[in-house]
């Protein structure tokens, strides 16, 4: 039970397919020198003028991520529309669309959702590791 | 209530949560994190050595399922990628034999291995950090001892079943030490792998490696995990007597009793399979209604060895948070 009582520094992040180069996926938010990951996601065409509405395209995630960030997004009062659809089921990518009522721009929301997405994973995490030393459950199926 | 999904004898309705802002004029759906820690609720039912069932209430579908999905696909565990096969005269052929060998759950803690670096060449890739190495040297002879008349396999030759506990590991390097409390074995030492006849050898080695389910299912560290909703059953109208026995038999032992005069009540929901035996029943229709309640999902992870199931759930979070926490700090490119 050692795992409970880790700090914040994140597990190994998730290993890419074999021919994926490996800068993709590790270093990001501790030193400041390692490479930031300029492929993980893009602004699609068809944004307007004053990014209250656009597309992004993230590669290397699907429903997991998607479904999830999709559900936080629509629960911003400011977010008029947001949507996510998986282009083709061989290829990697997620594309998301972000529509606000033109208060904050779509990037906006979607740093939001991310932030908010992580306060859950945190709550979550805290309160699985109160109840599991709390150690009030039977050891046997019942 | 809007939370039920209800089960109908041919279909199921109201699926969708509703729990976005907009959606109605009194419910104010915006996300709160205080908000959602007070509607959030983990319930344990049982942790065994390999098997976690927990309740997980006031979550939304789309992140219980990506809790789900990431316990099967992306939490990293340790399995054999590579094996090097010297000898093997069995009729077992070398990649079956690999195959089998693949598939064997270690019961290695994964956070004592780090990542095989594949950009680095081949000869520096394999390192005592990423890869724990096993052995297998197996010769089948025949047993001069053998008790006449027993014509088992067992009795007659020595070695002629190879199991997974056969499998020696060899630590390399810094790994005496770390590895000196804990040796790595295969979680289940029973493992029938290859069967032999005398003169019939095997001898190979294998270098164990960090993976995620998704590039290969030998990764994964969960024989499944699952979820279900909790069922909700309602009796609209009072059941007594003679059909309130056989209403009782409609679910599993457990779910329905009887009152002390005669009438049926819902003992206990959750032991319920939803097997819909009672929409069956022309004598219950009107008189109960069955559903699921939408944000109370019970958690089973079963895990295969490595890991115990708790800990399995808990990386399965952190790889959310950190997925997240990835996204947040990486800049925003063009497409072009």
């Amino acid at each position: 039970m050692s795992e409970l009582a880790q700090p914040e520094q994140p597990t190994q992040q998730q290993q890419p397919t074999n021919e994926e180069p490996l800068e993709d996926q590790d270093q990001e938010m501790d030193e400041g020198e390692e490479a930031l990951d300029l492929e993980k996601i893009k602004l699609l065409p068809g944004a307007t003028d004053d990014g209250t509405a656009a597309s992004f395209q993230i590669i290397d995630e699907d429903h997991t991520l998607g479904n999830a960030l999709r559900y936080i997004i629509m629960k911003n009062p400011n977010v008029e529309f947001c949507g996510y659809s998986i282009p083709h089921p061989s290829e990697a990518k997620l594309n998301i669309r972000i529509q606000t009522y033109g208060d904050i721009t779509a990037v906006q929301a979607l740093h939001q959702g991310l932030d908010d997405l992580v306060k859950v994973c945190t709550h979550i995490e805290e309160e699985f590791s109160t109840k599991i030393t709390q150690r009030d459950y039977g050891t046997e199926e019942p | 209530m809007s939370n039920i999904v209800g089960i109908e004898h041919d279909r199921v309705t109201n699926t969708v949560s509703t729990d976005f802002p907009g959606y109605s004029i009194e419910a104010n759906n915006e996300f709160d994190i205080e908000e959602f820690k007070k509607k959030f609720q983990i319930n344990i039912s049982y942790i065994t050595e390999r098997t976690a069932n927990f309740d997980l209430i006031g979550i939304d579908t789309s992140i219980a399922n990506a809790f789900r999905r990431i316990m099967i696909a992306e939490v990293p565990s340790v399995a054999a990628e590579h094996v090097y096969v010297f000898n093997n005269t069995s009729v077992i052929q070398d990649e079956v034999l690999a195959h089998r060998i693949g598939l064997i759950p270690l019961k290695v803690d994964p956070d004592t291995l780090t990542w095989v670096d594949q950009t680095v060449d081949e000869k520096d890739r394999f390192t005592d950090d990423n890869t724990i190495v096993l052995s297998l040297d197996v010769v089948c002879t025949k047993n001069p001892n053998a008790v006449p008349g027993d014509n088992r396999a067992e009795n007659l030759y020595r070695n002629s079943n190879v199991y997974a506990k056969d499998l020696k590991f060899e630590p390399q390097g810094r790994q005496t030490e770390t590895f000196e409390k804990n040796p790595v074995v295969p979680c289940d030492p029973n493992i029938l792998l290859a069967k032999l006849r005398p003169g019939q050898e095997i001898s190979l080695r294998v270098h164990c490696i960090l993976g995620i389910g998704s590039d290969h299912a030998k990764f994964s560290p969960v024989s499944t995990a699952s979820y279900r909703l909790l069922p909700v059953i309602d009796i609209l109208k009072p059941i007594a007597g003679s059909d309130a026995l056989e209403f009782q038999k409609c679910f599993p032992s457990g779910v329905i009793d009887i009152k002390e005069n005669g009438e049926a009540f819902v003992k206990d929901a959750r032991k319920d399979t939803v097997s819909r035996e009672v929409l069956r029943h022309e004598k219950f229709n009107g008189k109960v209604k069955l559903g699921r309640q939408r944000d109370h999902f019970i958690f089973n992870v079963e895990s295969t060895g490595a890991m115990p199931p708790e800990e399995i759930f808990f990386k399965s979070v952190r790889v959310l948070r950190n997925k997240a926490e990835y996204l947040r700090n990486c800049p925003i490119g063009n497409l072009n």
